[in-house]
């Protein structure tokens, strides 16, 4: 009944390539679209911002770069928090260099510098791979940590080596700094979300992302058929960081304000935005979306039901909630391997069939 | 379904608005993760003053205290999700008990006009009132505490100590790099030669750093150290057989919970603080009637009289003290969180007020102004008693060299004057 393809007449080609081909499913992603963009701005308050959409905007921003990595190209990763790190002190050093120059474009030159460090760190990947890759990114994860604990150039010398974003505007809008109005941190998040979902989704099924993939599922062969081995992995650590690279700006400029990085960007970061990419499902943008959801939104929701709304003790309900969590991701990898992207894909496909299955 | 939502939220928070009749009072505490050791006994101390308040005194100025009580796991995203959680809520003042969040909260709480109250840790240059405005660091900061340690040393050495080394090990984060620019010109004055030993969060692994304290020797070891970190470091001094009396800590560094998991080996390590210890003030017997045995303590009501359990009930007496000075001073019982800044910016504490609170000689006496958030620096050290289990005074209150830290103060406070765009005026 839904998400049929019947009366649906495709007379062109741009028609017939474009992101959501059927019907039912583009006019829910134009009103998804307009909700975000229309409508919660105006009824969101300093709560939801600050605990629940700037989070989840940015975790998926971030998720989405790791999964052009690990989930179209193949190339594990442990260095997210790392690069996150890279982004947020670039963004820092730019913001206090370049006082002038608009908050937007430090933000995307951020992505670029993250990029080029992503590329220097993604080198050993044309001799190994797999675990053996893992482990070197994760040297890349501790080794920007201590860089930028080290030298104090990067946090511009202050005493307790932290970096706070000082107020920059955008239309004369203040997006970072104390006096940020909600709506306006929402909005400049949501801009960039919905530009690199957009820059991510055409990548990925243009030839570009074929090369990734082709590599992805058997290297030699891919490199047999005539893709570049070495263009193909170093323009995947290049995007993924850039992305990545945007979102640890982000973090740090819009939502945190004041980051300390062994805290903020550790181990425990890069963790949690691999389990966002294997709980959404490995090489799906919308699975990037559903993951840094289902993490970032179920323990503030069970917080509010455990503490607010069923009065628990602040410490059991924190236990629990790791617990539930913890259980959660099991139950969900054990019914669907492939992630909640594959869940929506079934349901999708039942969907249109139902109410008759057969 | 978001829209749905949001609605439903909307309605919830203007239906919890007429609530603001109370004052309330988070308590923004940890009770899981690493930092929990330390973390349960401050948050049963804070909240366990109020409650007393509550049921011995009906409140403050006859106003109930609504206490909230929100988990942070010393997380600073966890922070920013509890400050905007509970911030419409009415909260008075934030003492969230953590240097990381401390930097968060200031631009956002000075923005919503709530004062932030970070005892003896957060931003040392605080203390400069007329740049930071809604935050109180009294009454003592981690400037002072280098200061008085390194007073300790220079007493215990008979008043020479150049040429002697120092070693300091410390929590990798914005706490423990704090006291690095007092120490060195500390260093530089007294000529002492100081190195620096950085352990990384959550400071389980300290084993390279106390080989190289092993090889290298110092005469003295002081820790910035906060957690599992304080325990680690701890053990690992007692098997390098480091003497203890020349290893001090900062007050966050001198809990029972520290020091018990290394035995008696422990005896005779130093810490210092800024209050006085033990049970032994009026103000408990009244806990252990109206809290304790009335079934109202906070937590499983175990931690009564440690060290951190005072320091909360502490932190919570001025925070009390300051509600009934800006009730005073606007002459209305229910506050707002721009009066209670008022109050805490009148703040004084004497020897006749505390007691009348059962807390007789239980801290320094100090007076909050304008020009001075960060009270005068007076502190004592302590030393642990292994057979005895307890921590002990062994100096009078003695106070920092303020020669040293008020011109880095200044220095500092107006760097974030500059940086931020604020003007400085009292």
């Amino acid at each position: 009944m839904f998400y049929r393809e019947a009366g649906d007449f495709k007379s062109s080609y741009s028609e017939d390539n474009q992101t959501f081909p059927i019907k039912f499913d583009r006019y829910r992603y134009y009103f998804i679209l307009l909700v975000g963009f229309a409508i919660v701005p105006f009824v969101i308050n300093d709560y939801w911002v600050n605990a629940v959409f700037l989070p989840f905007l940015i975790y998926s921003i971030a998720a989405i770069g790791l999964n052009i990595l690990v989930g179209y190209c193949g190339q594990v990763s442990l260095g997210t928090g790392g690069f996150m790190a890279v982004g947020a002190y670039a963004c820092y050093k730019l913001m206090t260099s370049f006082p002038d120059v608009n908050i937007f474009f430090l933000i995307i030159l951020s992505g670029g510098i993250t990029a080029m460090v992503c590329v220097l760190f993604g080198l050993p990947s044309l001799r190994i791979k797999g675990f053996y890759l893992a482990v070197a990114t994760l040297a890349a994860q501790f080794f920007l940590v201590w860089l930028f604990n080290r030298v104090s150039w990067f946090y511009n010398y202050s005493a307790s080596g932290q970096i706070s974003a000082p107020e920059r505007t955008v239309f004369g809008v203040a997006v970072t700094g104390a006096q940020t109005a909600p709506w306006a941190a929402y909005l400049f998040c949501l801009v960039f979300v919905f530009a690199c979902a957009i820059i991510a989704r055409n990548l990925t099924r243009g030839m570009q992302g074929r090369k990734w993939m082709a590599i992805r599922d058997m290297d030699i062969a891919a490199e047999i058929i005539g893709v570049n081995p070495l263009k193909a992995k170093l323009s995947a650590f290049a995007v993924s960081g850039f992305f990545v690279g945007i979102a640890g700006a982000l973090f740090f400029a819009v939502y945190l304000g004041a980051v300390e990085v062994g805290e903020v960007f550790g181990i425990s970061k890069s963790f949690l935005v691999l389990f966002m990419v294997i709980i959404g499902g490995l090489g799906s943008i919308f699975g990037s979306f559903a993951g840094a959801a289902f993490l970032v939104l179920l323990p503030v929701l069970l917080k509010n039901v455990l503490v607010g709304g069923l009065g628990w003790p602040t410490d059991l309900a924190a236990h629990l909630e790791f617990m539930i969590v913890g259980a959660l991701i099991v139950v969900f990898l054990i019914a669907e391997p492939h992630g909640l992207a594959q869940l929506w894909r079934v349901a999708k496909e039942k969907l249109r069939l139902w109410p008759f299955p057969h | 379904m978001k829209t749905k939502l949001l609605t439903a939220i909307a309605a919830a928070c203007m239906a919890a608005a007429p609530a603001l009749a109370e004052l309330t009072i988070v308590d923004t505490s940890y009770r899981t993760g690493p930092y929990a050791a330390n973390g349960i006994p401050f948050s049963d101390g804070y909240q366990d003053y109020f409650t007393l308040l509550n049921e011995r005194d009906g409140g403050i100025g006859g106003e109930m205290i609504n206490l909230i009580e929100c988990e942070t796991g010393y997380n600073t995203e966890k922070g920013v999700e509890c400050y905007e959680a509970t911030k419409g809520e009415g909260a008075l003042v934030y003492q969230p008990l953590s240097t990381g969040i401390t930097y968060q909260l200031i631009p956002k709480a000075t923005a919503d006009s709530i004062p932030l109250h970070t005892m003896g840790y957060g931003r040392t240059s605080a203390k400069n009132g007329a740049v930071f405005k809604y935050v109180f660091n009294y009454p003592a900061n981690y400037w002072d505490g280098a200061s008085l340690a390194v007073k300790h040393i220079l007493e215990q050495s008979g008043g020479d100590i150049s040429g002697k080394k120092i070693a300091l090990v410390y929590h990798n984060s914005a706490y423990g790099k704090e006291p690095i620019r007092t120490l060195e010109g500390l260093a530089e004055k007294h000529g002492f030669e100081l190195s620096l030993l950085p352990v990384d969060h959550p400071g389980q692994e300290q084993k390279s750093q106390w080989l190289q304290i092993r090889r290298e020797k110092p005469d003295f070891v002081l820790m910035w150290g906060w957690g599992v970190m304080n325990q680690v470091a701890i053990q690992e001094a007692v098997n390098i057989r480091f003497p203890m009396e020349n290893f001090i800590g900062i007050w966050w560094s001198g809990s029972e919970n520290d020091v018990k998991a290394a035995g008696d080996k422990a005896n005779g390590y130093k810490a210092l603080t800024f209050h006085n210890l033990g049970s032994d003030y009026p103000i408990y017997a009244d806990i252990q009637q109206y809290v304790v045995d009335a079934g109202k303590a906070a937590g499983t009501g175990d931690q009564v009289g440690t060290v951190l359990y005072n320091r909360g009930m502490y932190a919570a007496m001025l925070a009390g003290e300051a509600i009934k000075t800006a009730q005073e001073i606007h002459g209305v019982s229910a506050i707002t969180s721009a009066q209670m800044r008022d109050g805490m910016e009148a703040l004084e504490i004497t020897e006749a007020k505390m007691e009348g609170l059962g807390l007789p000689n239980f801290g320094p006496e100090f007076k909050v102004s304008c020009e001075n958030h960060g009270g005068n620096g007076f502190g004592a050290v302590s030393q642990w008693d292994a057979a005895a289990g307890e921590f002990t005074l062994i100096t009078e209150y003695y106070q920092s060299d303020q020669d040293i830290i008020q011109p880095l103060v200044d220095e500092d406070s107006a760097a974030f004057a500059a940086e931020n765009g604020i003007e400085p005026g009292c």
